[in-house]
């Protein structure tokens, strides 16, 4: 009797101590399938920005946009199982940062991918750099179009989508002909006069004079005279930076919006609007992919989330979307790649197809090109601080890049190409 | 004809007194008391932020900018009071420790106020000369450089005040054995040299704006002119600031804004290697 009672319970105890060892073990199981799940290695996205010095307004919203998209992947599971990770880097508004965190972010910390530059002249620095160690190139900001190479894509606004919109707008709708333009002094601002100027007169306009001012130039008195006295229907601006800011202030205290209009093909993505008072921010005229006040579910939805994300409740403008754009873009081009390798993701954009249906409408990147096609409208200052909409294109391809660049026919093609002006 | 001469004339005055301006405080602090102020670009800067502060806060712009050149100033003597005031005759330390100074103050101000452009719109509208229309503020600004040039003139030449710190930026031994707190004199005028650069830095923002590191477009046209104008601080920065201001701004209208600073600097060149010792070498006498 004792003896039974005692193998039972050593039985039992037995029974009780496999089927807690056997759910330990399953537990355990579990719980190391969820580790390695998580402990797959991290994807690392580089990001190279301005957050400080004078180019830095057009890169605070867009390191917030970049931290967002990540944000929400990661929150949706990951890309291919793996969490995806941040790596940012301050380029401090100077292009040898560019050089030496382009360089860091390859060989130190193993990037798969490089979102970043703002500056035509950061991005012409980080290229063959990305090229010789065999990474790729996320740009997203607008530029002057043309660079065909496999390992950079553009995701913003080039000539044949943002100037074909906007100077035929100025020249036929407003009937604004002759025309003086001002841009910023370095590659992009040479290369979109160029294709300002040949825009201009294709539409039957003409142009009085083009002038270049280095990103350092704070008095625009000067200029401001010789405007006056060549006297033209609108200027144009391809200025760039905090320092050029002063020019819109300027302009409005000497000549006026009243007296003569003013068109921009940077005016907007800095938020120059939100530091100019109402009256110097009225009347001029923009193209753009995203601004805030773009009235559709999905601009609204990105509005408010971006703001909760951010913690602050400003303008956001076109550069910080600009940053989710990309990152989502590429994290699309990874899914249908299966792999974040580089090369692996450059083949799958090759392939054609990879796209986002974001905040500004549907972005696809051209596998020809590695160019992307999207929505743009024209719109104006208003005394709000923001823009009111005046017209929209549906999916415009970025024509001029698409005219000299194949990706397809010359995989090995580095080279930038410009538009010839006679 | 006579509105082109006019705008010329308006383009070289503005342009005077921009660099009459931005080197006023420096012709003070490094002129007279030989403290190489590498940050008086971020002083200036500091009164560009708190202006705009200031008028974004509802002050009237008027109320404003002297408000900051006052608080600048304020900076100015603590400054003075824990770092300057150890290194009077120590020329080249002045140099890392004002540099230290003025890595601080933009990292302070990234921080606090955030690295973006703000700035402050003005309403004074503008004035028409035919074709041309100029901008009212403007105006008002050459005015106003050119009566800070004189009052400061004024101020060192026929008060006592200006007796007292003149003899103490020449000699502080025997300004001290003659009973002056010398102490004090050079912590106030470093504190005044500080609150004109503030004060400038608070007229100008109507115009370029305000951002954490935009004391790096001014330092060096500062440091040119205060340098180029030679051993008298002011009448030195009236002269060199009337022949970089008179090249820059005829150069720039006639030609474009990176010819115009080209020449500055090349007229500089070419003065310091004919007159070393800057425009007033020779003068013996004056402030």
């Amino acid at each position: 009797m004792l003896e039974q009672d005692q193998k039972r319970r050593v039985r039992r105890r037995l029974l009780t101590g496999l089927a807690t060892a056997g759910l330990t073990a399953v537990s355990l199981a579990l719980a190391g399938g969820q580790a390695q799940a998580q402990s797959g290695d991290p994807i690392i996205v580089g990001n190279i920005l301005d957050q400080s010095g004078g180019l830095n307004i057009y890169s605070l919203k867009q390191i917030q946009g970049v931290a967002l998209a990540v944000d929400e992947i990661n929150k949706s599971g990951g890309l291919l199982g793996r969490p995806v990770e941040i790596r940012f880097y301050d380029s401090q508004s100077d292009n040898k940062f560019n050089s030496q965190y382009a360089t860091n972010a390859l060989l130190r910390d193993k990037v798969s991918v490089i979102h970043g530059g703002i500056t035509s002249s950061s991005r012409e620095v980080m290229r063959p750099i990305v090229q010789r160690f065999g990474g790729l190139l996320f740009y997203n900001s607008l530029y002057e179009g043309g660079v065909c190479d496999r390992r950079h894509v553009s995701t913003g606004m080039v000539p044949a989508q943002q100037l074909e919109a906007l100077i035929p707008y100025v020249i036929n709708e407003k009937g604004k002909k002759k025309s003086y333009i001002l841009a910023a002094d370095y590659n992009y601002g040479h290369i979109t006069a160029k294709w300002m100027q040949k825009i201009i007169e294709a539409n039957g306009g003409e142009v009085a004079a083009v002038e270049f001012f280095p990103l350092d130039v704070t008095n625009f008195a000067p200029v401001l005279a010789r405007i006056q006295e060549a006297n033209p229907d609108v200027v144009y601006s391809a200025l760039v930076g905090g320092a050029h800011m002063g020019f819109y202030r300027q302009f409005e205290s000497t000549i006026g919006k009243d007296n003569m209009l003013l068109a921009s093909s940077t005016y907007g993505v800095g938020r120059e609007q939100t530091e100019l008072s109402p009256q110097e921010g009225e009347g001029i005229i923009i193209a753009t992919s995203f601004v805030d006040d773009l009235d559709t579910p999905a601009a609204k939805d990105f509005v408010s989330k971006f703001k909760a994300f951010s913690g602050e409740d400003d303008y956001i403008g076109e550069y910080g979307e600009y940053g989710y754009r990309g990152v989502m873009l590429w994290a699309d081009a990874v899914r249908k790649a299966g792999s974040a390798e580089p090369d692996d993701v450059i083949a799958a954009m090759k392939e054609g197809g990879v796209s986002f249906d974001g905040p500004g409408g549907l972005y696809s990147i051209d596998g020809k090109t590695n160019h992307t096609t999207m929505d743009i409208h024209i719109a104006i200052g208003n005394d709000k601080g923001s823009f009111d909409l005046l017209q929209s294109f549906q999916q415009q391809p970025p024509l001029d890049t698409q005219l000299v660049c194949d990706l397809h026919a010359n995989p090995d093609d580095t080279t930038q190409y410009e538009p010839e002006v006679n | 004809m006579l509105e082109v001469v006019l705008i010329y004339g308006y383009q070289i005055l503005f342009s005077i007194s921009i660099f009459i301006l931005i080197s006023l405080g420096l012709a003070i602090i490094f002129g007279m008391m030989k403290v190489i102020n590498l940050a008086h670009g971020e002083f200036i800067m500091l009164g560009a932020l708190f202006c705009a502060q200031l008028a974004q806060g509802g002050i009237p712009l008027g109320l404003a900018i002297p408000l900051a050149g006052l608080i600048v100033g304020l900076v100015g003597i603590v400054g003075e009071r824990l770092v300057i005031r150890f290194l009077y005759g120590r020329v080249l330390d002045t140099l890392l420790a004002t540099w230290g100074l003025s890595l601080l103050i933009v990292g302070a101000v990234t921080t606090y106020f955030g690295p973006q452009t703000s700035s402050t719109p003005q309403n004074l509208g503008t004035l028409s000369l035919g074709t041309f229309s100029i901008s009212v503020y403007s105006l008002v600004m050459i005015l106003v450089a050119f009566a800070l040039l004189i009052a400061i003139y004024c101020l060192w030449r026929m008060t006592k005040i200006g007796l007292i710190v003149r003899t103490t930026m020449q000699n502080a031994a025997t300004a001290q054995a003659l009973g002056i707190n010398t102490d004090r004199v050079f912590t106030l005028t470093f504190g005044f040299g500080a609150f004109l650069a503030g004060l400038t830095g608070a007229i100008l923002v109507p115009l370029f704006g305000a951002s954490p590191t935009m004391g790096v477009f001014y330092i060096a046209k500062a440091f040119i002119t205060v340098i180029a104008g030679g051993p008298l601080p002011l009448t030195g920065t009236l002269a060199a600031s009337s022949l970089f201001g008179a090249i820059d701004g005829a150069v720039a209208y006639l030609t474009t804004s990176v010819l115009g600073e080209i020449s500055v600097l090349f007229v500089a060149i070419i003065l310091l290697r004919l007159l070393p010792q800057g425009i007033t070498g020779r003068l013996k006498r004056g402030v």
